[in-house]
């Protein structure tokens, strides 16, 4: 039986665990506000914020409910746009309003979500992070410059009028509704849900089954990780980084024990889906799902890193750069689960960068991304590696591009010999993320883009031009 | 003497709509509540882009419990059906397969999984056929939808050899889904006598008379119902009524309630879309950069039936020469019949297409004549009694006065300054900047769709209820309408309320389209306000006894004789009109004066009036990535004396954000078998908030209006999508600073790919 509390309503219910959340907030509940668009987390107009219990009391993160499995919600909050409203409009309701942020209105209640969970999760009074929020919501309408106002407006209004961002103080202040305050207690009573370590189909965050094979997921017999405990810390024990394969995106975007371990990457999660999809995605669904152009793999390969394999009582551990075979085949067995990830902190000891390009900026799946870490000694390339996705039917390590410039000095003509060697290595095809000449050019341009991240003058754009 | 009431307020930005979405109020057709034994139909559609059918077998399909029924064209009373313009379109699939997507069969099911699960067990056999996807494929063997359209003016024929510069080329333009986020949908409920049927339109009518059509019935016996719908941007103008013709025929065959809503994917491969273009051009110029001659022959791909590719067809030809005076001209357009669902309505109907070519072929003058577009764009702008190719003059031309505002305004030459200034520090880096004017003419082109109807009830207790023919889809039409009855009545909004739309209230209606519901409607329904308040008038001019001279006002919820103590407060006015067995209803109509088109000729006056303004976009592209930002769009726009400057506004902003998207990064990819690639929203990529311009600036043009725009406010929505085009050419600009010799086709839209391959082409002389 799956467990949590919607809005002010506990539920308890046997729907199957698969179950998406949209459907049974919409046809199972009658709360028809949050809107079923795209079924695939690419619209943000079903968001929901999903509030859990920690030591700091509640928190609250924003997601897409057309794709989170049922099980994901066992002892949670689930707010949807019912639950926020009041008798008067919220301010973030008034800001909106206000500034004509609502064309057709479909989307709106979504954005409303997405920006009352800036709100809860004790956002700044910052319009990046605001406009951040709302980086998974799309408007076909307003062309968001209306929508923006309003985000200014809360930023204005709403934030500064608050001196720390908790629920007692939002309350008091009339921004959420008084039902917030009993949320903790009522969900801290939840026992945990048993899991079935036979279940023929392990779910993460849903992000990547929910789209892939939406329709079998409703009766597919599952079995969660959000909610098993070695699976979702994170942790760093001299230069060795372990973190729980079931963490998210957003779970590492957020930690100050990765951005320790790699430091200066908010960039790179930037580049990473959106808000509510880095908030359910997990670090072992992006591994499994063993798409040539997922990021964190490509991330995950260029810091070199290992994975925990676990069947039953037995665990091993396997390179990921040895975890793929061919496109969309690992070394995974049946019912074995990624636990647990390690690898070596870059922290000032090598540059770590990643590229990614794809046809909208943001909130895109690569055309071709890359990532690489050079430890360089004296000007000596020490250690390298590189991988690159998009370019070949598995997320590709740089076997022979880092064979080719280890020893090298840093400079014009290693990266030309890089670039060559790199040529050789890949083998991109036309589809529809773009044609193969098209992601050749571009994966010669990230690995440029990634040398001059190093060191800024190494080629100028005429040496390019000449290539 | 009692002193008149305080005037009211003028409230400019009423946005009535606002309180309810933000709460998720609002009900759009999937939230209704449903009613007790309602089925679910699901469409089975060709999996073939050209094919005949040898044999469908759905025996096994139909056992699938909660299966009720599976529906196939035979089952059709009436007939099978859908053409709006030319009846080339069956409902459902006989035995040729025209399209992917071409519905074949409807499931009608208890649940929407069974359904699913029995379109797995359809087995479907055809013999293919050759697929035709390219429109110069289709152009070259003269497979046509409907007859070609020419326009001309002058000799341009003649007028070629007397210029000093005569440019050709192509310029494609690719299509564009409108992913209006509502999906397609309509809701059938079986009455004792006919049919209801509540769907997601922008045309309530054609949905009636196609449903009407299909079940074999008279129009009297449906009654469609629209609350609002979640965005249309034409592609439920005419592309909603397949949907609740299949709904309406599985409620009619299982005398049940039928809700049929399209899944996000099932719409993308099965609607149409903004039609792809290939175009050819021919421009002339004289030495002083004056357009003396264009010629230019257009390639619709209209898909496999024609819908309203005509209609749209010719929009292009009005808008081709976009805010230009060109004294010759001589352009045709064919609208090419392949094997893609059917192309159809998008905000701007044509006109972007046309105007992206003419565009393209100034800034490829430019780009040889090595000078820039500005100066030849300014040198040819429309002016007052300037000839359109179609016969119509501009009157209360605005073309000039918005493009030497912007340019003043905003200060072009400072902004082109720092532009240089910046390309010459960044090496990796380069800003572009573009002139985008626009021109477009308001009103239906088919000159019978101009009219409307609206249906006003004051109630005895004072409120009123308006119904019109509009469909609020995200435009802010409700808002206005209650703006004029409110306007008329001297009411606050409060007292107004605005009914759905209904064709048993508004019948014969012409769909929410062309930029023009808010002028027919309007004005429809000012015409019945006033027929009350004249009736309203007469009762007080007895009753006070009152003369010609005296001034009688009904306004600030009163009426009253200024100068008096005649005094009476709306409430009590309504009262006695009611005792006094006054009519408080009323319906009223209009229909455009003076315009008329002759097809013949290709001359007349399509247009009520025109809409202009201009846009400075400035953009970065970035040369090592090939990726781009817009930096800004300034816009100096013709909104006449815009009624509600909030609504407006918000549609120069959305409108410029879609045509942006249009032009840059939206691509449709269909391969040789006709398979959209781009099929889910993973794969089509509409703009975010971050691809949208950092800033846009709007200044409202200071004009007196037209008075044939409702309260003279100009219609506005769909003139703004075509600055979008704006950002092409200011990208193009871009890439050739940073490689001089870039060759960049004109091929729209403008991806990263084709930025990054630009940025790094070569001439093959090289
Ligand atoms: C809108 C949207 C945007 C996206 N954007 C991006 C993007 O920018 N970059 C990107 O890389 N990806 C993106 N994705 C893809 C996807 O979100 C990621 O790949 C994500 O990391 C998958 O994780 P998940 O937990 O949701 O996987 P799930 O869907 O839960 O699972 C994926 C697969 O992994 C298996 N699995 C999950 N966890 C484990 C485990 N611990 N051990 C063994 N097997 C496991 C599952 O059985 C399944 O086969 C996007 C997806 C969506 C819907």
């Amino acid at each position: 039986m799956i467990e949590f509390v919607l809005n002010q309503t506990k539920i308890q219910t046997e729907l199957p665990a698969g179950t998406a959340m949209l459907d049974f907030i919409r046809k199972h509940q009658q709360l028809t506000g949050s809107k079923l668009v795209c079924k695939e987390g690419e619209c943000g107009a079903c968001s929901v914020l999903v509030g859990s219990h920690s030591d700091d009391g509640m928190i609250y993160q924003s997601m897409t409910s057309c794709i989170m499995p049922l099980i994901n919600a066992h002892g949670k909050h689930i707010v949807t746009i019912e639950g926020l409203n009041m008798e008067q409009l919220t301010p973030v309701q008034q800001a909106m309003t206000d500034q004509y942020g609502t064309q057709c209105g479909y989307c709106t209640p979504g954005f409303v979500v997405s920006l009352s969970g800036y709100l809860l999760s004790g956002g700044k009074p910052q319009i990046e992070g605001i406009i951040a929020a709302i980086d998974g919501n799309i408007c076909r309408c307003t062309g968001y410059k209306s929508i923006e106002r309003a985000a200014a407006d809360i930023c204005k209004r709403v934030l500064p009028d608050m001196s720390e961002m908790s629920i007692d103080s939002l309350v008091s202040a009339g921004y959420i509704p008084r039902y917030f305050q009993e949320i903790d207690a009522l969900i801290k009573d939840i026992n945990p849900i048993t899991h079935h370590p036979k279940a023929p189909r392990t779910v993460g965050g849903g992000t990547d089954l929910y789209v892939q094979r939406p329709k079998q997921m409703y009766e597919a017999v599952i079995q969660g990780v959000y909610s098993i405990p070695a699976m979702n810390q994170i942790s760093i024990e001299g230069d060795e980084c372990t973190f729980g394969a079931a963490c998210t995106m957003g779970d590492l975007y957020r930690s100050t024990v990765f951005q320790e371990a790699v430091p200066d990457a908010d960039y790179m999660f930037k580049l990473l889906s959106s808000t509510q999809i880095r908030n359910m995605a997990t670090i072992g669904g992006n591994l499994v799902n063993a798409s040539p152009i997922g990021d964190f793999t490509i991330i995950l390969l260029a810091l070199d890193a290992d994975l925990i394999l676990r069947l039953g009582d037995h665990t091993r551990q396997v390179a990921l750069k040895d975890f793929y075979k061919e496109y969309k085949v690992t070394d995974l067995q049946e019912n074995e689960l990624v636990e647990q990830i390690k690898f070596k902190a870059t922290r000032d000891r090598s540059h770590f960068h990643f590229e990614k390009v794809s046809q909208r900026k943001y909130f895109d799946i690569a055309s071709v991304n890359l990532a690489s870490q050079i430890e360089i000694e004296d000007g000596i390339i020490k250690e390298a590696h590189l991988a690159i996705g998009g370019v070949g039917p598995i997320p590709m390590y740089l076997h022979q591009v880092r064979a080719s410039i280890i020893g090298k000095e840093m400079n014009g003509s290693t990266m030309e010999l890089a670039i060559q060697k790199l040529q050789e290595e890949i083998s991109p095809i036309s589809d529809a993320r773009g044609s193969s000449d098209y992601k050749r050019l571009l994966a010669r341009q990230l690995l440029i883009a990634q040398f001059l991240a190093i060191d800024p003058v190494i080629c100028d754009h005429h040496q390019i031009m000449a290539l | 003497m009692t002193q008149n009431p305080k005037p009211r307020k003028k409230k400019h930005s009423l946005n009535i709509d606002a309180p309810l979405h933000v709460t998720g109020r609002t009900i759009y057709l999937d939230d209704m509540p449903e009613l007790g034994g309602t089925l679910y139909a699901k469409v089975y559609y060709s999996p073939y882009a050209h094919a005949s059918i040898t044999s469908i077998d759905y025996s096994e399909a139909r056992q699938q419990p909660g299966i009720i029924d599976i529906i196939d064209h035979s089952r059709i009373p009436g007939e099978n059906q859908i053409g709006g313009i030319i009846p080339d379109e069956p409902l459902l699939a006989v035995d040729e397969l025209h399209f992917i997507g071409m519905p074949i069969l409807i499931i009608v099911s208890t649940d929407e999984l069974n359904a699913h699960k029995a379109s797995q067990l359809i087995k479907l056999e055809v013999e293919e056929k050759e697929v035709i996807v390219d429109v110069e494929e289709a152009y070259r063997r003269r497979s046509f939808l409907s007859a070609p359209i020419h326009f001309s003016l002058g000799d341009a024929e003649h007028a070629f050899t007397d210029c000093a510069h005569v440019f050709e080329g192509s310029a494609s333009s690719g299509g564009q889904e409108h992913v209006y986020l509502e999906p397609q949908g309509a809701y059938a409920i079986p009455q004792q006598q006919g049919m209801k049927i509540f769907s997601s339109t922008q045309g309530p009518t054609a949905v009636q008379h196609t449903v009407a059509k299909v079940l074999g019935w008279s129009m009297n016996l449906i009654e469609v119902d629209v609350n609002r719908i979640g965005g249309g941007f034409g592609g439920k103008e005419d592309q909603a009524s397949p949907w609740a013709a299949m709904a309406a025929l599985a409620a009619h065959i299982c005398q049940r309630p039928v809700k049929l809503i399209l899944e996000r994917g099932e719409d993308l491969q099965m609607t149409g879309k903004r039609h792809p273009y290939q175009s050819h051009y021919k421009i002339g110029l004289d030495t002083s950069g004056k357009i003396i001659a264009f010629e230019a022959r257009y390639l619709q791909n209209g898909g496999a039936a024609a819908d309203l590719s005509p209609a749209v067809l010719q929009r292009t030809l009005f808008h081709s020469t976009n805010s230009y005076y060109i004294p010759h001209v001589r352009i045709s357009a064919y609208s090419c019949r392949t094997n893609l669902p059917p192309n159809t309505a998008f905000r701007g109907f044509g006109g972007p297409q046309g105007m992206y070519v003419m565009e393209a072929a100034l800034d490829h003058a430019a780009t040889a004549l090595d000078i820039e577009v500005h100066d030849i764009q300014r040198k040819n702008l429309l002016y007052e009694s300037a000839e359109f190719p179609y016969g119509q003059l501009a009157e209360a031309c605005a073309a000039q006065h918005c493009w030497d505002e912007a340019v003043e305004s905003y200060d072009l030459s400072g902004s082109m300054k720092k532009i240089e200034d910046y390309n010459a520090a960044h090496q990796w880096s380069k800003k572009g900047l573009s002139l985008m004017p626009i021109c477009f003419g308001i009103s239906f082109t088919n000159t019978m769709m101009n009219q409307a109807r609206a249906l006003v009830h004051v109630y005895h207790d004072g409120s009123v209820g308006i119904s019109t023919g509009a469909v609020e889809m995200g435009q802010g039409v409700s808002s206005k309408m209650i703006q004029v009855a409110a306007g008329c009545f001297g009411l606050p909004h409060e007292h107004i309320k605005l009914e759905s739309t209904n064709t048993t209230r508004v019948a014969n209606t012409s769909p929410s389209a062309a930029s023009a519901t808010a002028d027919l409607n309007g004005k429809a329904l000012q015409d019945a306000c006033s027929q009350i308040i004249h009736r309203l008038q007469d009762l007080l001019r007895d009753q006070w006894s009152l003369t010609e001279a005296d001034e009688l006002q009904i306004d600030n919820a009163s009426a009253y004789v200024a100068g008096t103590d005649h005094l009476m407060s709306w409430q009590e006015l309504v009262t006695l009109a009611f005792q006094q067995r006054v009519n408080l209803s009323a319906k009223g109509h209009y229909a455009t004066p003076t315009i008329h088109f002759n097809k013949e000729t290709s001359k007349g006056i399509p247009f009520a009036y025109h809409v202009y303004g201009t846009a400075i976009t400035t953009c970065t592209v970035d040369c090592l990535r090939g990726n781009y930002e817009l930096d800004k769009v300034q816009i100096v726009h013709d909104f006449g004396s815009s009624m509600n400057r909030a609504v407006d506004l918000g549609q120069i902003e959305g409108g410029l954000a879609q045509g942006i998207g249009w032009m840059t990064m939206e691509e449709l990819i269909y391969n040789d078998k006709g398979q959209l690639k781009s099929g889910n929203l993973a794969n089509y990529k509409i703009p975010d908030i971050y691809s949208v311009p950092k800033e846009v600036q709007v200044q409202y043009l200071n004009t007196p209006g037209a008075e044939l725009a409702i309260n003279k406010s100009k219609a506005v929505g769909e003139p703004p999508l075509m600055y979008g085009i704006g950002a092409y050419f200011a990208i193009h600009q871009a890439i050739k600073r940073f490689n001089p010799q870039a060759v960049i086709p004109y091929s729209a839209p403008m991806t990263t790919e084709k930025v990054l391959l630009a940025l790094y082409s070569k001439r093959d002389s090289e």
